[in-house]
């Protein structure tokens, strides 16, 4: 399948996840944030469709914009957030803070320059018609399936995850 | 321009890296902990665009079944959702006691 | 408008992928726009359709003025949403307000991109459809939770929270029926009970594919294995309307409990958008359930009558349709009071009836038959699911909220659960017994 108008909607979901994520940071509101994020999120799906992983933005919609996101905003209402609206938002080391940021992303930059050589430009176009069967057999098959392990520890980290957050949430335990 | 237009896994990079920071600059400098816990989202989310965009280039490499990056990143989500859960039931926990949401509030090792 | 003929029927000759499939950006959205129409003019139909059926359930008429038999009510019912005023709580948040209903809509309409009506007569085929179906549509929740947060007041927050609740957790049993489904794909045994059937192949989560796997195995999924292809539609079944906030699951939203719930400080227009976003969700999830379980756009009993006359005979189906309601329609003229304020109304309904009888014999031609019978079995299951849905909330009385999530958690969920195991050690045993046996 062909990629139609690439650099297009590789700018604007860039431009949409950006805005969103400088979004996050400053909204007074939590609920604005969280539908910042929520923007974001959705922005990096599309950016993974363009990756030609269809399986992956499919589980990001589900899980990131889907379930952790509702959990999100049930907790801002849960809390009452009124008053914290009024207060200060911002650490009182904010300035080390973003000198910290700046001094990270110096280095980014440095090692991106440096190893700027190595990817190539142009990239194979494979069908994704088989992507869901490719994890499938990463996951699953018999002969390739190499990380059928780490998916039993994932669903008893979710165990350990529920139960946790039961106990912590609870009035009386 | 041509290297503009021509989106290659640098590109991708550049991105992931980008909202890494934002994210770090959230955790830093933000008092209000659910805020902090949606920059921790924004991190482990410029992390999964690294590992997609790796595996894309591993997949041109080594054959069209080669997506470690992507079940990588698939684990990943699971771990942020988990996480996340318990993060929040933590904040509720707290916020429950102290009546309060801002994390320099936090400044007691016992009450 | 020769050569626009020409081109139509170039391409409907030669595809054999949907239009997203192959990159078509034209045909793509001539599709979407199609499906579009489509949607909005089954919203309307619904609406006057419920309404009609609601009442004749309860022993009374239902709209009778505005048009023939209350035929053009909805119109009425849109102009006076559109033009009533449009009213915004003073403390509530204007722009999330604003918002919430369009994440709604976005997320009940986006669905219909791989909705498939036919083997290409999809907008697109995702390698991911039915995964890409059931996460948008859980998109609706954020919309949900947000309009009763933004709307600043006690009722619809208590009705957000409630809906979302329930929402989120009979996705959890949508889910387990829908893999339950998936799992099915991959398991190539022959007819009922799966047993010495063929060796398993890969699944697949795309729409089409699921149908196709239904077609190639010889039986619909919801008669598979039985009874576990049956107890799965059935939990989808239920799931499904707790899902859409419809009756009996209607607490969050019903009148005499909590004043219309979380779309209680909508008025006008955006109140109408929340209306069409429950109907076109309604029949999204309706779309899947026929997708995965009631064999799509094929036609009733495709082996047990099988053959060119059988053919024949269920193609006829879509102008016998149709035909049938032009003839109602007509027996409702002759029926109608010969007063002359009536005359407008007798001749309207008339005409109706003209229109319909002649799609009708539209649908009689063989090139048009073929290519539309695919759409019209998908969408006369569709409509029998919508009639379920009115024939449920004229029947049952309402769930208590503690009794709905007792529902989703602790009777669907492990009827769910236990399905889900029992399918995938049937389809182990017919594969098993398909082996050949080395003495």
């Amino acid at each position: 399948m062909t990629p139609v108008a690439t650099p297009f909607f590789f700018y604007l979901l860039t431009a949409i996840m950006i805005i969103g994520g400088v979004l996050v940071i400053t909204r007074k509101n939590a609920v604005h944030s969280a539908l910042a994020l929520i923007s974001t999120l959705l922005a990096q799906a599309g950016l993974y469709l363009m990756l030609y992983a269809p399986f992956v933005a499919g589980v990001q919609i589900i899980l990131y914009a889907g379930g952790i996101m509702v959990l999100f905003l049930f907790v801002i209402m849960l809390i009452n957030l009124e008053r914290s609206i009024r207060e200060r938002q911002f650490n009182k080391q904010w300035l080390i803070g973003i000198v910290a940021a700046a001094a990270l992303g110096g280095l980014f930059i440095a090692v991106y320059a440096k190893g700027k050589t190595l990817f190539p430009a142009g990239r194979v176009t494979y069908a994704e018609a088989q992507n869901t069967q490719g994890v499938a057999s990463l996951l699953y098959d018999p002969h390739t399936g190499i990380y059928m392990f780490s998916f039993e520890i994932a669903s008893l980290l979710l165990l350990v995850a529920i139960i946790g957050a039961v106990v912590m949430a609870k009035k009386r335990i | 321009m041509d290297a503009l237009l021509n989106i290659s896994t640098l590109h991708y990079l550049v991105v992931g890296a980008a909202l890494f920071l934002l994210g770090v600059i959230g955790v830093l400098t933000r008092r209000n902990v659910v805020v902090v816990l949606m920059s921790i989202e924004l991190i482990l989310n410029a992390v999964n665009l690294n590992l997609v965009a790796f595996s894309r280039y591993w997949q041109g490499l080594h054959g069209p079944t080669a997506l470690h990056g992507q079940v990588f990143a698939i684990f990943v989500i699971t771990d942020a959702a988990a996480e996340a859960a318990v993060g929040l039931g933590i904040l509720i926990a707290f916020f429950r006691n102290k009546e309060t949401v801002n994390v320099d509030e936090v400044n007691l090792l016992k009450w | 408008m020769g050569a626009l003929i020409q081109y139509i029927e170039s391409y409907l000759k030669t595809n054999d992928v949907t239009p997203g499939a192959a990159g078509n950006i034209f045909w793509a959205f001539v599709y979407i726009v199609l499906v579009f129409l489509g949607l909005s003019v089954a919203v309307i139909a619904m609406n006057w359709l419920e309404r009609k059926i609601l009442a004749h359930m309860q022993v009374r008429l239902g709209p009778m003025r505005v048009g023939p038999h209350g035929l053009l009510q909805p119109i009425a019912d849109a102009l006076k949403l559109l033009l009533k005023e449009d009213i915004m709580p003073a403390e509530a948040d204007g722009f999330v307000f604003w918002m919430a209903p369009l994440i709604v809509v976005l997320a009940a309409f986006t669905v219909f991109v791989v909705v498939p009506f036919g083997p290409t007569h999809a907008i697109t085929d995702m390698n991911i459809g039915i995964l890409f179906m059931l996460g948008v549509s859980s998109l609706s929740v954020l919309g949900i939770v947000t309009a009763g947060w933004a709307s600043n007041s006690h009722y619809p927050m208590m009705g957000a929270l409630r809906s979302s609740a329930q929402m989120i957790s009979y996705e959890v049993a949508m889910g387990l029926a829908v893999v339950s489904a998936i799992l099915m794909t991959s398991l190539h045994g022959p007819g009922l009970y799966g047993v010495g059937g063929g060796a398993s192949d890969t699944g697949t989560l795309s729409m089409i594919g699921i149908v196709q796997a239904q077609q190639e195995q010889g039986v619909w999924f919801a008669f598979k294995f039985f009874p576990l292809g049956l107890v799965a539609f059935f939990i989808f079944a239920i799931a499904m309307v707790a899902e859409t906030n419809r009756a009996p699951f209607d607490l969050p939203e019903a009148e005499s409990e909590l004043t219309a719930g979380f779309h209680t400080e909508y008025s006008g227009f955006r109140w109408s958008l929340f209306f069409l976003a429950e109907y076109s969700a309604m029949i999204a999830v309706s779309s899947i359930a026929v997708t995965l379980w009631l064999g799509g756009w094929l036609r009733p009993f495709p082996n047990l009558l099988s053959g060119p006359t059988w053919d024949l005979v269920f193609s006829v189906f879509p102008g016998i349709t149709f035909l049938a309601l032009a003839a109602m329609c007509f027996y409702s003229t002759a029926r109608m009071p010969k007063h002359p304020l009536f005359k407008i109304q007798t001749i309207g309904l008339g005409g109706f009836g003209a229109v319909l009888a002649l799609i009708g014999l539209i649908l009689f031609v063989p090139q048009v038959r073929d290519r539309v019978g695919d759409i019209f079995w998908f969408c006369a299951k569709v409509a029998a699911f919508m009639y379920l849905y009115i024939w449920y909330r004229g029947t049952f009385p309402r769930y208590r909220f503690d009794q709905l999530m007792k529902v989703g958690w602790k009777i669907l969920l492990p009827i769910g659960l236990a399905v889900f195991i029992l399918t995938a050690i049937a389809g182990i045993v017919g594969f098993l017994m398909s082996q050949p046996v080395l003495h």
